[in-house]
């Protein structure tokens, strides 16, 4: 049996990305991975907070820590990569007694220390695994080409995440291709995808989302996987965007990578929030058989 | 490109605090480039990230702090992976941005304005809420943009009406109002 974690789903599972929330408790659910939400969490301040300053960001993802460590957590899990930079960082700091002073003159609970945290990826690596979930599969991915995007911050840096590849991470990879997938050789797993400059710059995510779209349609994949709520929406929600900016079509539906393995472990379309995509993913699961 | 005239006033002591402030040793810097050649921003950077660690060596201060790329660097690390003299180059972009942005800099005023409208929603509900973070967006930059997004996002259910305001609202908001004491301390 696997221990308990405390779970931070952070801003984006409860708004743009609630598929990616289900899809995720769904599959740790099956695989016996037990999550119990941080009672009454607050925003972590996403990149926003850390551009300002890391004090300010360290007492907004500290207060969630000193939540999980109340209720006597041994650890923290989350989807989101920008969350988990967030927590992880926070935690370091926490265990500085210099730092730990900054961030407690800003809390209204001091927080005594860090906590350790991991993105929802690695619990399901470690705490399932591979194998474990290649027995759990009743409706293999057969004939489905993936390409699997882990987006850029999700292992690095090395030292900090301390966790799979940092340039050429495999763990998506291995789940995916347990779940029966075809996964492609994607040459760029960890590059940017344009990040939050959508609104702001919505020329850099053209361009850097516009690359990641090429070059899965050079490889002929069907689909993206993604382990990022951000990443997801520009690549997915911006899609028209960006294939209008390249003058090209693309219709590469974008699944969070919890959503394939979902598919995979038998969990129905509504459980999964599959209607939720932007991208029709009709075509591409008819491949499977499993009806678009 | 942007050539760099180092014969203007080097300011070592803005070098010490760029050093303290970041941890970093900024003499081990010997420009090999592998910081510029992996950043996926480079096309879009005034000043490329090797070359702002160059700048920053000779403390060309206000070089440094006026660029653009330290307002565009999304902090991927793909610079403080790649250097081969373990120099956390991301945190160091990072610490530029935070004096730039102290200091009454703002080249890249959308960014900014993006990232107060965003943190002022989490201080007010204690959870981002995104459209009014867009609201808010909007009223400062006076650009509307996105709009053609609006409808596909609300009919997959993907943009909340309403704010979610959490019971720990109070404190969130407390921490931000200390940390505005303590800059003006
Ligand atoms: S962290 Fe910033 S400077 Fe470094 S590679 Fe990424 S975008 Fe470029
Ligand atoms: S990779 Fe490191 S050593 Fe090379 S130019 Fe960049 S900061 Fe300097």
């Amino acid at each position: 049996m696997s221990p308990a974690f405390a779970y931070y789903p952070g801003c984006s599972l409860e708004g743009t990305a609630v598929e990616y929330d289900r899809s995720g408790r769904a599959c740790c659910a099956v695989l016996g991975i037990e999550l119990t939400e941080i009672p009454d969490w607050s925003c972590c301040g996403s990149s926003p907070a850390h551009a300002v300053d890391t004090v300010l960001s360290g007492a907004l993802a500290a207060r969630n820590l000193g939540l999980a460590r109340q209720g006597g957590f041994g650890g923290v899990v989350t989807p989101c990569p920008n969350c988990l930079v967030n927590l992880r960082t926070a935690s370091r700091d926490l265990d500085d007694p210099d730092r730990r002073a900054r961030i407690n003159a800003l809390l209204s609970t001091p927080c005594e220390g860090g906590l350790p945290a991991v993105s929802l990826l690695q619990a399901l690596h470690e705490q399932a695994g591979p194998a474990a979930l290649a027995a759990a599969v009743v409706r293999p991915l057969a004939g489905l080409k993936v390409a699997p995007y882990y987006g850029c911050i999700l292992h690095r840096p090395p030292g900090l995440m301390a966790f799979d590849d940092p340039e050429n991470p495999v763990a998506m990879d291995q789940l995916l291709e347990a779940a029966g997938a075809e996964v492609v050789a994607f040459p760029f797993k960890t590059e940017c995808c344009g990040a939050s400059y959508g609104v702001p710059r919505k020329d850099l995510v053209m361009e850097l989302s516009g690359r990641l779209l090429e070059a899965a349609a050079d490889l002929g994949a069907d689909a993206l996987a993604v382990a990022c709520p951000l990443c997801q929406m520009n690549l997915d929600l911006r899609q028209d965007q960006i294939a209008a900016s390249r003058r090209r079509a693309f219709g590469i539906p974008v699944f969070y990578f919890t959503q394939l393995l979902g598919l995979a472990l038998g969990l129905g379309r509504a459980d999964l929030g599959l209607d939720r995509l932007v991208v029709d993913p009709g075509p591409a699961l008819r491949k499977l058989g499993t009806g678009g | 490109m942007t050539v760099l005239d180092l014969t203007h006033s080097c300011d070592m002591q803005f070098v010490a605090e760029v050093a303290r402030e970041s941890g970093q040793n900024l003499t081990l810097c010997y420009q090999c480039g592998n910081c510029t050649a992996g950043c996926p921003f480079t096309f879009a950077y005034d000043l490329p990230a090797s070359s702002v660690m160059r700048a920053l060596q000779w403390g060309q201060r206000e070089t440094v702090l006026a660029c653009s790329s330290i307002w565009i660097c999304a902090t991927c690390k793909t610079c403080t992976t790649r250097c081969p003299n373990n120099i956390d180059v991301a945190r160091i972009m990072e610490v530029l941005r935070h004096i730039s942005r102290r200091e009454g800099y703002a080249p890249e005023k959308q960014i900014k304005q993006f990232q107060d409208s965003f943190l002022q929603s989490v201080m007010r509900h204690g959870r981002v809420f995104e459209l009014g973070t867009m609201m808010s967006f909007i009223a400062r930059s006076r650009r509307l943009a996105d709009m053609d997004l609006g409808p596909k996002a609300l009919t997959r259910g993907k943009l909340a009406l309403r704010a979610r305001d959490i019971h720990g609202r109070d404190e969130v908001e407390k921490i931000f109002r200390r940390y505005r004491e303590g800059l003006e301390k």
